[in-house]
């Protein structure tokens, strides 16, 4: 998006993201805890959200990758139910993300016997991500247009515009919400609603579907 | 190649991966990519190919697609390497080293106008890697596409290849499992199936239907397939061992195992021998040797059949697994490798680690039709987010654009 305080206009755009590997891999909690202590944190940051853009079945107790890998691999209940909790929403840096779930993985480390090892083909592998961001041309002037643009957009653009903008923006806010405030035009009442979406529970077409209500009641069902 | 392709891939794909592939591909145009492989007939690579070059042509990149030959020895040599990067402990001679590393001097000095001046040439597989120590002065990115499952690969041949792929800019795996200490970046991308393949193109029921009777097959009994080749990798024997188990229960049943040769892989006869001893003339066992352009006939066989296995004890990918579920059929995978990645347990088919329990999941699903075609459906869904040539060249592109001298984490791309 552009910088909203220079130019009025919303730019949409769309993303595609590819995978790599860090050569990072755990096959134990003890494991899985150091690597998550050393780990890039763009790495954190794609096995949070990254995955977000790949379809898949939902498995809503497992909106993270170690949790899920906890479950299915360790076999471990109760570290994947702790992981699962965590919400990156709440924190307001990846180093403080970190350090709630590297202290999640020591607690269990002194609440368990043993190690538990997952099998040699299910290691855990801490990949991160290559983002493309481009631009589609189609440019929104009033907040009105939201109502009927938001409804149609890929899931690339949910990402880009609700989700990766929040590490772009100081205040880690939303494309909407930075786009909204800076019109001064009595929106902070629809940006309290943008507030209260919660992407990280939800599937990107979830979001949309939340985001396009927000947006079709305030401009065209007297929701303001 | 019709002007309209991707219009055609959107009706099936979905608008937005095409419109995905038209902005990535905007600053690429005019850039030239070689892929280089030792086959154009058989096998997964191929068939990727086949559809992945005109794919690109038309998007306005200006792509090639160069074959290596070589003698018997060197595919020796590769079918070992192969073997060896799927774990099993396979010795390779000095002699064929020799050979191998020969025939890639050979087949440089062939391909060094196609390769030289290439902005990004894309290697797929063992058999063409050593080409690289062949181009010093290379002008673009080189990058190393392995398709195998490679691990636990046999150490003495891993040494051996990387000594090779570590000059490469980037690797591509298939699954973050199979990737390696490399001092590069290494790309995961999965492969793809193309839906408007003679493989994957809606077929009509006459059609189906035909080519089943053709095989002998009886269509009011209930029927199993395996597709692949006759690899002891993909456990033939013990898809056959399942369906005497089955047949316990379910008499009638009747199993077709369709296979291709490749040509760069001299073991297929040894194991086709093997698989028709086990069948022992079994009325009900239907091997099929079918000649690598038999897609129709192969797509056909999976729209016949009920469930589909792709039993594999060792799999890089295996695109039958895709192409089943492209066809609304629940698949009863090995639990390794890229199946694990398509065959989502109990809702696009199952995971499996033994013949006693294909046989079991196999009773459950013919005995459970609705829930065989509820898995079907979802099967099919889940291939068209996945794992079609939609999204495989989507990643290929931004992989490119990080490449082309951008890569970072974030690469914003300007309309002009």
């Amino acid at each position: 998006m552009a910088a909203p305080t220079e130019k009025p206009i919303f730019e949409l755009k769309d993303c595609a993201l590819v995978s790599l590997a860090t050569g990072r891999r755990a096959q134990s909690l003890g494991e899985l805890r150091d690597n998550l202590a050393a780990v890039e944190p763009e790495s954190l940051y794609h096995h949070f959200w990254g995955d977000m853009l790949r379809p898949r079945f939902d498995e809503p107790e497992f909106k993270n990758d170690f949790a899920a890998w906890a479950r299915h691999a360790l076999h471990d209940y109760v570290l994947s139910e702790r992981l699962a909790l965590v919400d990156p929403t709440l924190f307001e840096s990846l180093e403080e993300l970190r350090a709630e779930v590297v202290e999640i993985c020591e607690e269990r480390l002194h609440e368990v016997d043993r190690a538990v090892w997952a099998p040699r083909d299910q290691r855990f592998h801490f990949l991160t991500s290559t983002l493309v961001v481009f631009d589609t041309g189609e440019r929104l002037e009033d907040p009105a247009e939201l109502a009927a643009v938001v409804p149609r957009l890929p899931r690339g653009s949910i990402y880009y515009h609700f989700i990766d903008a929040r590490r772009r923006h100081p205040d880690g806010v939303d494309d909407f919400r930075a786009w909204l405030r800076d019109r001064q035009n009595g929106y902070g009442a629809l940006c309290d609603q943008l507030c209260e979406v919660d992407p990280f529970f939800s599937t990107l077409l979830e979001t949309r579907e939340t985001l396009a209500g927000i947006f079709s009641s305030w401009f065209n069902g007297g929701g303001r | 190649m019709s002007a309209t392709l991707l219009d055609r891939y959107g009706e099936v794909a979905g608008d937005e991966v095409v419109h995905h592939l038209r902005q990535l591909a905007a600053p690429l145009q005019g850039m030239r990519v070689v892929h280089v492989n030792s086959t154009r007939e058989g096998g997964g690579v191929a068939e990727i190919l086949h559809k992945m070059v005109p794919f690109m042509e038309e998007l306005g990149l200006v792509p090639s697609w160069e074959v290596i030959e070589g003698e018997a020895e060197f595919y020796d040599c590769t079918k070992r390497f192969h073997n060896a990067l799927q774990g099993n402990r396979v010795d390779v001679p000095r002699r064929l080293l020799q050979v191998y590393e020969k025939t890639n001097e050979e087949q440089a000095e062939k391909l060094r106008g196609a390769l030289q001046d290439a902005d990004v040439v894309i290697i797929h597989d063992p058999q063409p890697t050593a080409l690289l120590k062949h181009f010093p002065r290379r002008k673009g990115k080189w990058v190393w596409r392995c398709h195998i499952d490679a691990s636990h690969p046999h150490r003495p041949v891993w040494k051996f290849l990387r000594g090779f792929v570590a000059d490469y800019d980037a690797s591509i795996f298939s699954l973050p499992d199979f990737s390696q200490s490399l001092p590069h970046p290494q790309y995961i991308i999965s492969p793809s199936i193309d839906p408007l393949s003679e493989k994957n193109i809606d077929l009509t029921p006459e059609e189906v239907s035909g080519t089943a009777g053709r095989f002998g097959l009886d269509p009011h009994r209930p029927t199993i397939l395996q597709v692949s080749r006759f690899d002891r990798f993909k456990d033939p024997l013990g898809v056959i061992e399942a369906f005497h188990l089955v047949r316990q229960s379910l008499p009638r049943l009747q199993l077709v195992l369709a296979g291709g040769e490749a040509t760069d892989d001299p073991e297929g006869a040894q194991v086709l021998a093997e698989v028709q001893e086990a069948a022992d003339g079994h009325d009900d066992i239907h091997i099929l040797l079918l000649p690598s352009d038999s897609h129709r006939v192969i797509n056909a066989l999976q729209r016949y059949s009920d469930l589909v296995f792709q039993k594999s004890i060792r799999e890089g990918f295996g695109l039958t697994v895709a192409e089943a579920m492209w066809k609304s059929r629940p698949v009863i995978g090995g639990d390794t490798g890229g199946i694990r990645l398509q065959v989502v347990n109990h809702h696009t088919g199952f995971l499996v680690n033994t013949p006693e329990g294909a046989a079991l999941r196999t009773r459950y699903l013919l005995s459970h039709r609705e829930i065989l075609h509820q898995m079907g459906r979802k099967a099919r869904s889940f291939v068209r987010e996945n794992f079609l040539l939609t999204r495989h060249l989507v990643e290929y592109l931004v992989m490119i654009h990080a490449l082309s001298g951008r890569a970072t984490e974030r690469i914003e791309l300007s309309r002009s």
